[in-house]
């Protein structure tokens, strides 16, 4: 293979011809030249192309208020709802019970925090080592010892109950859309719309419809994990390889046992990576049921943030993180996890040892803490005075039963005053200074201007054109289609104030990610680094990245553009490290032989080839940058965040959904035409 | 052996591959070919195949790849729905078959051996042999007996708590062979079940199969594209081209009197002296009695190969394994097939 054959002049202009321009071309340049035209001709322009209605055209709200209303109280909906949220309720208080005491049944809680983190030990000990164990039985130490034990509880008791419920829901749906076509033809474009749907839209109508309390936290937390666990179950089960199959027919195997002892066995690597998925997205929801006034380290980190705690908040934030890592490294290690064969004749406890020395950590500590509460313990001043009521064993045992808000090691004020002292050094605050006001002066606020001043049907045309190009007719329709949609609800500025968020700040982190990724992808050992570390910050909810901007920048415009530029910084590095260095060694070592520089190598040879890969990695960007403009409305924006935020205080569903659907339409035009141009790019390129 | 019924019966069976395919063959003109098929947006994965399988015979299947193979032997077991035909197995239609009793008869008679083995990666070697046992319901204690019973006929004792992944191809297949045997079935499929090992486990594989077929005496279909492999195993060979059988006949007549041209060629590079035994070319004796040491029926030419060029007689006796002679055999003839005709 040359390099010539591959050379991205080449295959580009198989579509131009010799010189002249292709028939999706014309046609694109034609929709913008129309575009161009009504801009310029924007003086004459009726009113309504440019000052945008406050009503919309159509009171698409109102119509599914309707609808809302009719399935909710005229076909009885609400019943069934509600009689899901007692059970779930119900399922709830127990968790609650055994992880922080709730009182409720089964009343045996609370569990002594060093008995979880004991058994966490053990089973990061059996999935990988001791690096596992330290960061299963670190996390709960963590939170014991920092003084969060109690919210960091209330967190992971909705957790216990929405992953596993997740799970099983995912799991059985994900085997219907395998089984039957049609059933999979209708729920696909349902979970598209859910996966790109702003999370503000799964709180309202859960908090509509399952009351307002853990139980909504619990139902938005289930239905956002769910997706995922459904697509990775049919894709598990389509790959089940054709000969297990036959010798599952061939054995004798009914349907149903089919299912339980050929299929899902076989599919185990998938169904196990949705469950790492159900994880991570369950703590990513769960921390942002904050908004509904859930407790629990979202709620905390909320109350922090907005008084301006940066100590504690960070604090929190830690929290959160080590707990994202655990379960995320956990589930992954049970992902890779592969039996292991016992000789035969192997006693039975051998066979079981990890199970029992997790049940035997769990149970010895348990047993101290029940043996301790009742023996008087002193305070930690008056230990070692013979004087002092109490016992030192007492103590002791008290604290590993439970850590009180005087034992805790919180240093929240410490921390409060070195991030303040920090930012209060002239130097730092003159680049913070110079930072916010460039950025808000020469680029975003001009940059907003221009985008709402173009006429509405300049924007439609241009993106149409943009789905023209890359996709011909049904892009383009899709495209401007979606757009016109959300011009007609009557929340075109918002929405332009949206994208033009998310563009700025996409644009941003491409501007810093990629010179980035382009020097860490030349060595080896720096490129692992980095993808280690993306790895690792892909799995932190994104609530998290909102504390370095607020620390940074203050309550304002450049720290919610600042918050997503570190967001989306992430994937938009990590692909395009694993895009740049995928090229295929044959190819540079050609482009070597050939002679070319380092910068010719990188610019003919090794870009045009990743850019496939990259353009994944700048698609989850931009669906990431869509997620976290949303949760930044709490720092105050003016866009689609901000109403979608304000009607979780009432229940105006049908504005919530109109607002949501503003979000996802958009969020979805870009997801199918950059995946669109990726995958023709890599099919002209012969890659995959 | 011809006398019985044979086990499995095909008669005029079809398997197309495409949108409507009964439609398609039910308004398809008689004669179509393979290519005129497929440019109707068909493929014709088996085409109008007879074949019958007696009882006890190896029938092995050979032809190239894409040429049909899988799919003749996945009709038999009706892994695949036939498009057009009839099946029988012993005597039964298999096709008017339900769900319950077709996996009964898969239960109880039928046993399939894969090319890529088709091991369930989570079960152990004990737990994969069994699992047909299971299927069927019966008891843990028997089904383990069982298991370690045909663990130990194919040659993986102490192994019966490894996983798969734990164990070389060979190995691999021999826990598939094993799991196709633990239900005693009456007919066994393989779908080249060596061609995915390396040519020395390859040829130590086929030796153990012979060792365990002359323990067993099952009916076997056999697949392979290996013309050495079929040589050394089969009773007759049904040589497949574009989903039809070109010929099915003893590996002597596939090698002497090839049908079609396809064959032909496709036997072309084969050394006949290797193939074809003196039973084959032994002329009835019509009363006469021959003169001297006869040669044993069950040799093949290039056994002989010494003694026909020593040899002074025009014609040799042939004798079967008993000593009785059957028939007398033109040297010249033999001479012709080993040295290849003038
Ligand atoms: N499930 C299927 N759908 C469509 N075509 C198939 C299917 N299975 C096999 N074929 C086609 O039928 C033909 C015969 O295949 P197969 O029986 O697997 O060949 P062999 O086993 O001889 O290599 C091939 O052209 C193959 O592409
Ligand atoms: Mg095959």
């Amino acid at each position: 293979m040359s390099i010539t054959t591959l050379s991205p002049s080449e295959t580009q202009s198989q579509g131009r011809g010799d010189g002249r321009w292709s028939e999706r071309q014309l046609v694109a340049i034609g929709l913008v030249a129309l575009a161009v035209a009504l801009a310029l001709a924007r003086p004459l322009l009726p009113e309504w192309t440019i000052v945008r209605v406050e009503e919309g055209l159509y009171a698409y709200a109102d119509w599914l208020d309707a609808v809302f209303n009719f399935v909710r109280d005229d076909l009885g909906l609400i019943h069934l709802t509600r009689a899901i949220a007692g059970g779930l309720e119900y399922l709830l208080d127990a968790t609650a019970n055994l992880l922080y005491g709730k009182k409720r049944w089964p009343h045996l809680g609370p569990i002594p925090w060093t008995a979880l983190a004991a058994a966490a030990g053990v089973i990061g000990y059996y999935l990988g080592g001791w690096r596992l164990a330290t960061i299963g039985a670190g996390t709960f130490v963590w939170a014991a010892l920092i003084g969060q034990w109690s919210i960091a509880m209330q967190t992971m008791s909705v957790i216990a109950v929405a992953a596993p419920t997740a799970f099983v829901m995912g799991l059985v749906l994900g085997i219907f859309a395998w089984k039957s076509r049609p059933f999979e033809a209708v729920l696909k474009p349902v979970l598209a719309i859910l996966q790109t749907l702003p999370f503000f839209t799964y709180l309202l109508p859960a908090v509509i419809f399952f009351k307002v309390g853990p139980t909504a936290g619990a139902v938005a937390t289930i239905v956002y994990a769910l997706p995922p666990m459904i697509l990775m179950t049919t894709l598990g089960l389509r790959k089940v390889p054709p000969e297990a199959v036959e010798a599952g027919k061939m054995s004798g195997c009914t349907r149903w046992q089919m299912l339980r002892h050929v299929y899902i066995p076989s599919a185990r690597t998938e169904i196990l990576v949705g469950v790492n998925q159900v994880f991570m997205l369950c703590l990513a929801m769960v921390v942002l049921t904050a908004f509904i006034g859930m407790p629990g380290l979202g709620g905390k980190l909320l109350a922090m943030m907005n008084s301006f705690k940066l100590g504690r908040s960070f604090e929190i934030g830690v929290t959160i993180v080590l707990f994202a890592v655990m379960l995320d490294r956990l589930s992954k290690a049970w992902v890779v996890k592969q039996p292991e064969h016992f000789e035969r004749g192997t006693p039975w406890w051998q066979r079981h040892a990890y199970s029992l020395a997790t049940f035997g950590g769990f149970a010895i500590f348990v047993l101290i803490a029940f043996l301790v509460r009742d023996l008087p313990n002193v305070p930690v001043k008056a230990v070692g005075d013979p004087e002092a009521e109490g016992s030192f064993f007492g103590y002791v045992g008290g604290v590993l039963d439970e850590v009180g808000r005087k034992q805790s090691l919180t240093q929240g004020k410490g921390i409060d005053k070195a991030i303040k002292g920090f930012l209060g050094i002239d130097s730092v605050q003159a680049v913070t200074e110079w930072l916010r006001w460039f950025l808000n002066v020469w680029i975003l606020i001009p940059f907003r201007n221009a985008l709402l001043w173009l006429p509405v049907p300049t924007v439609i045309l241009a993106i149409g054109a943009l789905g023209y190009l890359v996709g011909g007719a049904r892009s383009a329709l899709i495209g401007a289609g979606f757009f016109a949609f959300i011009a007609s609800t009557g929340w075109w500025d918002r929405a332009i104030i949206t994208l033009y968020t998310v563009i700025s700040a996409v644009i941003l982190a491409t501007l810093t990610g990629l010179p980035l990724a382009i020097w860490a992808s030349r060595s080896e050992k720096w490129a692992n680094r980095i993808l280690l570390f993306c790895d690792t910050a892909q799995t932190f909810p994104s609530f998290i990245y909102l504390i370095p901007a607020i620390m940074l920048f203050g309550v304002n415009d450049v720290a919610v553009v600042f918050s997503i530029l570190i967001f989306t910084l992430v994937p938009l590095t990590r692909y395009t490290i694993e895009g740049l260095r995928s090229v295929p060694v044959e190819l540079t070592e050609a482009a070597d032989m050939a002679g070319a520089t380092r910068r010719q190598k990188l610019w003919h040879v090794q870009l045009p080839l990743a850019l496939p890969t990259m353009a994944v990695g700048f698609n989850q960007a931009i669906m990431f940058a869509f997620f976290m403009v949303i949760i930044a409305a709490f720092i105050g924006t003016q866009d689609l965040g901000q109403e979608l935020q304000r009607t979780l205080a009432g229940t105006d569903l049908g504005k919530n959904f109109v607002l949501g659907m503003c979000v996802a339409l958009m969020a979805l035009v870009f997801d199918h035409i950059i995946m669109r141009w990726s995958t023709d790019r890599r099919k002209a390129l012969g890659v995959d | 052996m011809n006398s019985e019924a044979p086990v499995i019966s095909a008669r005029n069976i079809w398997k197309l591959f495409g949108a409507d395919p009964e439609k398609y063959l039910a308004s398809m003109t008689p004669g179509r070919g393979f290519d005129e098929i497929r440019a109707d947006g068909y493929i014709a994965g088996v085409k109008d195949v007879s074949i019958k399988v007696s009882r006890g015979e190896m029938l092995v299947i050979m032809g190239l790849s894409g040429s049909g193979k899988s799919t003749l032997v996945r009709c038999f077991s009706r892994l695949h729905e036939i498009t057009g035909g009839e099946i029988l197995v012993d005597g039964q239609d298999i096709m008017k078959l339900n769900e319950n009793d077709l996996i009964e008869m898969r239960r109880s008679k039928m046993g399939m051996v894969f090319q890529s083995f088709g091991l369930l990666p989570h079960r152990t070697v004990l737990e994969n042999v069994a699992f047909p046992l299971e299927m069927r319901g019966q008891d843990r204690h028997a089904r383990r007996e069982r298991a370690l019973e045909v663990i130990k006929l194919v040659g993986l004792e102490g192994r019966e708590e490894y996983f798969p992944r734990e164990l070389s191809g060979g190995q691999q297949q021999r826990v598939g062979i094993a799991r196709s045997l633990a239900i005693e079935p009456d007919i066994w499929f393989l779908d080249e079940p060596f061609s995915a090992l390396d040519p020395l486990i390859r040829r130590e594989m086929q030796d153990e199969f012979l060792r365990l077929q002359d323990m067993l005496s099952k009916t076997i279909v056999f697949i392979t594209h290996d013309f050495d492999e079929a040589l050394r195993l089969a009773d007759r060979i049904a040589i497949m081209k574009d989903g039809a059988v070109e010929q099915c006949d003893t590996p002597d007549k596939i090698v002497l009197d090839p049908q079609t041209p396809y064959v032909a060629k496709f036997t072309e590079e084969i050394e006949k002296a290797r193939v074809v035994h003196a039973s084959v070319l032994a002329k009835p004796l019509n009363g006469t009695t021959p003169e001297g040491e006869p040669v044993p029926a069950g040799a093949t030419v290039l056994q002989l190969a010494r003694q026909l060029v020593n040899e002074s007689r025009t014609t040799l006796p042939v004798a079967d394994k008993d000593g009785t002679v059957i028939g007398t055999m033109n040297r010249q003839e033999a001479l012709d097939i080993l040295l290849g005709e003038g």
